[in-house]
């Protein structure tokens, strides 16, 4: 039954055909991030504009069907949005995979908050979370650091 | 030879995975303790304990009595010359670290090469990269063939005048190829050179005579052969522990005190620096006997043939692709299933019952070779059976239909 929330249909359809992989154009902030315990990496690319909004967002890795899910999840939902409410729904994803927290930011639609919950599953398996997070702590830096 | 009986001595099989039996295929990593060990440490800690080698009352002369019994056990059991070449570190890891820095630092100098291979756990590499950064030394690594062997021949053309140190795994914990280590460490007498052999995965399942193999070095894992954790044995031959300088400074290992000059203990108390792992070691003798009383060559057959009977029934999958073919392997089966990275394979595993290990199994260097960043690996113990096998291959299959595969 856990392993059904794990590996829930959007988790394997991202994992498998990962949304927004490559460099983006033009990108201006990007971070890597890798888990030396099993040698998964990922790199995430994104071009914040004028109006600090991240106008594209994109990102390269390896790894389980899980950290690639997260990684694809967060490019989809992340695009288009501000600098602030990014790193906002960043602190709610965390909390919600450690904390058993639901998603409560506004800005994401209906569809945005399942897809994003989907990754809930992994708070069953704490040897997977760091797979969860990954991506997510990589953005975090990428959106800290300075113009590239 | 009655594995269920001899399995039933292991009192972790009594409980269930996820509400199934466990099938431990992670002994690689580490094994499970039979009840003689666990009891003998609780009994020790019961009736004996005190610490070693300092005290002058009852429990400290049984407490040493017992560890230093297990010296003998230890030095019989590998056929050492001398007990005093048995020195008991923290692990492996220790232990290899102690010779890279004691021996590095005596014998290795600006320019000189040591020897690895490219199958090395990263503890028989990051040590000595301590050691070439120290003294600018360098470090070749003798290349793995398509089987995932290393050759004697690809040994033999890296060694140069230069080389002091040739450091290489008796088994690899990847590939499970079982290095030709007689013909190294012949070849590398021949030119004066010690060996260091890493025999954390060799020691559990391989039969060994210290005397007759002829390395200069051997490190054990203990809690990888039934031991306990936290202990690891250097076997090193008396010249090197007579003539290397300690590694760790403390209580214990010292002959004499004083403000301006400090004399050291005979080997191998000058390796034994501080209250080290006494029970772990009493313990151990115990290990020692659990594995005396079946028969190394025993465990090796029975091992083998769970592994070849493994291997065939993998092999019929065409999405598993087995990393490494040699010609001697031991009990590891390091394995990719297309389309499934290894950590969604472990935890799919895991639902079953099964335990395997995922990722890059501390080989970094063995990985990148392969083009790969991490492998599932099944690996055996002396209480695995074929059904096991046959478990692995049903959860592989659960592992597909959750991939769609």
């Amino acid at each position: 039954m856990e392993l059904k929330e794990l590996y829930q249909e959007i988790i394997l359809d991202h994992g498998k055909n990962p949304r927004n992989k490559g460099r983006c154009d033009k990108f201006n902030r990007e971070a890597k991030g890798h888990n030396p315990l099993c040698g998964d990496k990922v790199q995430i690319f994104l071009r914040l504009d004028t109006n600090q909004k991240v106008v594209d967002i994109s990102f390269e890795g390896e790894g389980c069907a899980i950290s690639l899910a997260s990684a694809s999840i967060l490019t989809d939902i992340i695009k288009g949005k501000d600098f602030n409410i990014a790193k906002k729904i960043i602190l709610d994803f965390l909390e919600m995979v450690k904390n058993e927290a639901k998603i409560t930011i506004n800005s994401l639609s209906e569809d945005q908050k399942i897809t994003i919950m989907s990754l809930s599953g992994v708070k069953k398996f704490p040897m997977r979370v760091k797979c969860a997070t990954m991506a997510w702590h990589t953005l975090s830096s990428a959106l800290k650091g300075k113009d590239v | 030879m009655d594995i269920e009986k001899i399995k039933s001595e292991f009192p972790i099989f009594k409980q269930k995975i996820k509400g199934k039996p466990l099938v431990y295929l992670d002994s690689a990593n580490s094994s499970q303790k039979p009840e003689a060990v666990i009891k003998k440490i609780s009994n020790f800690y019961e009736t004996e304990y005190s610490n070693v080698g300092r005290s002058v009352h009852s429990l400290a002369v049984k407490a040493t009595n017992r560890y230093e019994e297990t010296r003998d056990i230890v030095k019989n059991y590998f056929n050492a010359k001398h007990r005093e070449e048995i020195v008991f570190t923290k692990g492996a890891t220790e232990a290899i670290n102690l010779v890279a820095s004691s021996y590095g630092e005596q014998f290795i100098n600006n320019g000189d090469e040591i020897l690895i291979t490219e199958l090395e756990h990263h503890s028989n590499y990051v040590p000595w990269d301590f050691i070439r950064r120290k003294k600018k030394a360098i470090i070749k690594f003798a290349p793995v063939n398509k089987n995932g062997e290393v050759e004697v021949d690809e040994i033999k053309k890296l060694i140069t005048n230069k080389t002091k140190m040739i450091a290489i795994t008796h088994l690899s914990n990847v590939t499970g190829a079982i290095t030709p280590l007689k013909k190294i460490i012949d070849l590398a007498k021949t030119k004066k050179i010690p060996v260091l052999v890493d025999g954390t995965q060799g020691a559990p399942h391989l039969n060994i005579d210290m005397q007759e193999l002829g390395c200069d070095f051997y490190v054990i894992s203990c809690h990888k052969m039934y031991g306990p954790n936290g202990l690891g044995i250097l076997y090193a031959k008396k010249k090197w522990l007579d003539s290397l300088p300690p590694y760790q400074g403390g209580g214990g290992m010292i002959d004499e005190v004083k403000k301006d000059k400090i004399t050291y203990a005979e080997a191998p108390t000058k390796f034994e620096a501080g209250t080290g792992q006494t029970a772990e070691v009493v313990g151990f003798s115990e290990s020692i006997n659990f594995i005396k009383r079946i028969g190394i060559k025993n465990i090796l057959e029975h091992e083998n043939n769970v592994m070849e009977y493994g291997i065939e029934k993998l092999k019929k999958n065409n999405s598993i692709n087995i990393i490494g073919d040699p010609k001697e392997r031991g009990s590891v089966i390091c394995f990719t299933i297309k389309g499934i990275h290894p950590h969604d394979i472990a935890t799919i595993l895991d639902d079953d019952g099964v335990a395997i290990r995922a990722g890059h199994h501390c080989c970094q260097i063995l990985h990148d070779k392969l083009g790969l960043t991490a492998t599932a690996r099944a690996s055996l113990g002396i209480y695995n059976t074929k059904e096991d096998m046959d478990i692995l291959c049903q959860a592989i299959e659960n592992c597909k239909k959750i991939f769609k595969i």
